[in-house]
């Protein structure tokens, strides 16, 4: 099976993301880095499981986050998201 | 486990393990069972949201998986339908092994994009693949807590595709809804051979959901939930039939269980 | 968290412990290969795929496609253990030794430092110590099992690096920059050890 055809999304990510962001980002809106469009960052695709969440742009696949739980460490690259825009009244 | 901090509905809390107990086993369908859990200190859910699993073993050994939330918000107790993959390590021992009275580690509520209340409106357009029928089921419950006017304002289909007639899950209670709830049902088996089978078999393709669906000037909101693949030729063609693509929702499935 | 873990009652994981003196700590053995990529499957014409070496003082050497498959052949049978606790024994694979290129690249004046960063389409790359590139444990390979590399393996060609831990052998990958000091890649950047030695466990920054 092809990398694509076994990616997940951003939706898994979020227990992950829960635990940098203490609320609900999935429904938030991430502006990409490399090409300018805006998707929910539960529409973003998640690969590099289970070594850390990867998050790439569904339209260019610039890597927009990376994500690691290792050694008693979080440890998040958020260099590829442009804007993170969240609803001010966090849905959980 | 350090007790979580008290959490509030709806609230920003920090998202802890919790371990919850199981409080009842039963089939769901020949490969799927639904975990009944009583989770401590629960804030609630909304349907469509899933729950991380954690299994630790005695040497430390550890894995992890989502299961997608197969009950109501309304319901008691927090049900995940888990299909069991042969070749799995996680999946079939929450299917075999696990049994009522046991632990289960669970860290959840999560997610807010593939996510739905009532209060969102419709029409809802659900179109599962397998074990991706799990959130639209919870999304169908749900709906159908809420009463007859209620839902008359949010109008209800499911496109369902399983491989075979004994893999589809909650068969009967899809049936209970559909009689129950007007919700426009359609199943389709893609590897059925019996010949008992009358109904419609094959993948779901642009035809099926431009007869089965809405049209896009209905402006349904979209859940689409399956296999990576399912998903992306799903949502795909519901874009090419002219459904906006920020009111089609999309949550993959992976291959591991 | 410093509290014990609840240990599920009854849960072993996966881990049939067939050749127990060959799998490193922690590791059980699998007969299948996952397939653990950090994007998704590169597109690249092998007309236009190239290795290149870049050295430590700005020169380069570069091998196509044919010009790499007419250096000498090498058919590795080898163990591999990835991070995430699986090891598959006795894998077999057709290349090119890094020596082979290495030496090819020292005799042209390219020249090397303590360090490598192997680099690949898509973007991914790792970071290893020269000395575990050469002697004869690591190859660039295009052939698995018998035939071409699979494109979901790192096909069309892919490092070899099955002493370390498996994401240092970096799959689709493009070449090797030869480097003085220590450059974290992709995953190390993020935790992930520098060296990677299962036998010791070098799975985190910080591991011994």
């Amino acid at each position: 099976m092809l990398p694509e055809e076994m990616r997940l999304d951003g939706n898994a990510a979020g227990g992950a993301l829960r635990e940098l962001f203490a609320r609900d980002v999935t429904a938030g809106l991430a502006t990409c880095g490399g090409c300018g469009g805006a998707r929910p960052v539960g529409a973003l695709l998640d690969y590099g499981t289970p070594l850390g969440v990867v998050l790439r742009c569904p339209d260019c696949d610039h890597v927009m986050l990376r994500l690691t739980q290792v050694g008693g460490w979080l440890r998040v690259d958020l260099s590829g998201i442009a804007i993170l825009a969240l609803p001010n009244v966090p849905a959980s | 486990m350090s007790e979580p901090r008290p959490a509030v509905p709806g609230g920003p809390a920090p998202l802890a393990w919790r371990v919850a107990t199981v409080r009842g086993v039963s089939p769901a369908s020949a490969h799927a069972r639904t975990l009944v859990l009583d989770v401590p200190a629960w804030p609630g859910h909304r349907a469509g949201q899933h729950v991380d699993v954690r299994l630790v073993a005695e040497d430390g050994y550890q894995a992890q998986r989502s299961y997608s939330i197969a009950s109501a918000p309304e319901d008691t107790g927090v049900s995940l339908t888990v299909e069991r993959l042969d070749d799995g390590e996680v999946s079939p021992y929450l299917t075999d092994v696990l049994r009522p009275g046991d632990g289960l580690e669970v860290r959840g509520p999560i997610g807010g994009y593939f996510a739905w209340d009532v209060v969102a409106g419709g029409p809802l357009l659900l179109v599962g693949g397998g074990s991706g029928v799990v959130p639209l089921l919870a999304m169908l419950r749900h709906r159908a807590h809420a009463g007859a006017a209620a839902r008359a304002r949010v109008p209800a289909r499911l496109i369902y595709s399983a491989r075979t007639l004994e893999a589809v899950i909650d068969r009967a209670d899809i049936e209970r809804l559909e009689g129950a709830t007007e919700v426009d049902v359609v199943l389709t088996l893609t590897r059925e051979t019996g010949m008992e089978w009358t109904g419609r078999r094959g993948r779901v393709d642009r035809g099926l959901l431009a007869e089965a669906g809405w049209p896009p000037s209905a402006a349904p909101r979209a859940f689409v939930c399956g296999p990576t693949p399912f998903v992306e030729a799903v949502a795909t063609m519901l874009v090419e039939l002219g459904h906006e693509p920020r009111h089609v929702r999309t949550e993959r499935f992976g291959p591991t269980g | 968290m410093a509290d014990r873990p609840f240990i599920a009652r009854g849960f072993h994981g996966r881990r049939p412990q067939a050749h127990p003196e060959r799998l490193p700590p922690g590791q059980y053995e699998t007969r299948d290969f996952p397939v653990l990529s950090a994007g998704p499957t590169p597109r690249v014409s092998l007309a236009a795929w190239d290795f290149t070496i870049h050295g430590i003082d700005g020169g380069s050497v570069r091998w196509t496609w044919d010009e790499l498959h007419a250096l000498p052949r090498e058919t590795p049978t080898v163990d591999i253990h990835c991070v995430t606790k699986w090891s598959r024994f006795d894998t077999t694979w057709e290349g090119v030794s890094v020596d082979t290129l290495l030496d090819a690249a020292a005799a042209q004046g390219v020249d090397g430092g303590a360090y490598v960063v192997a680099f690949c389409d898509g973007g991914y790359t790792t970071n290893l110590p020269a000395a575990d590139v050469t002697g004869g444990r690591a190859w660039v390979v295009w052939g698995y099992g018998g035939g071409p590399l699979p494109p979901e393996h790192g096909g069309p060609a892919r490092l070899l690096v099955p002493h370390l831990y498996f994401w240092k052998s970096a799959k689709w990958v493009r070449g090797l920059r030869l480097l003085a000091r220590d450059e974290p890649g992709f995953w190390e950047e993020l935790g992930y050890h520098e060296r990677g030695d299962p036998w010791r466990e070098q799975r985190y920054r910080g591991d011994p």
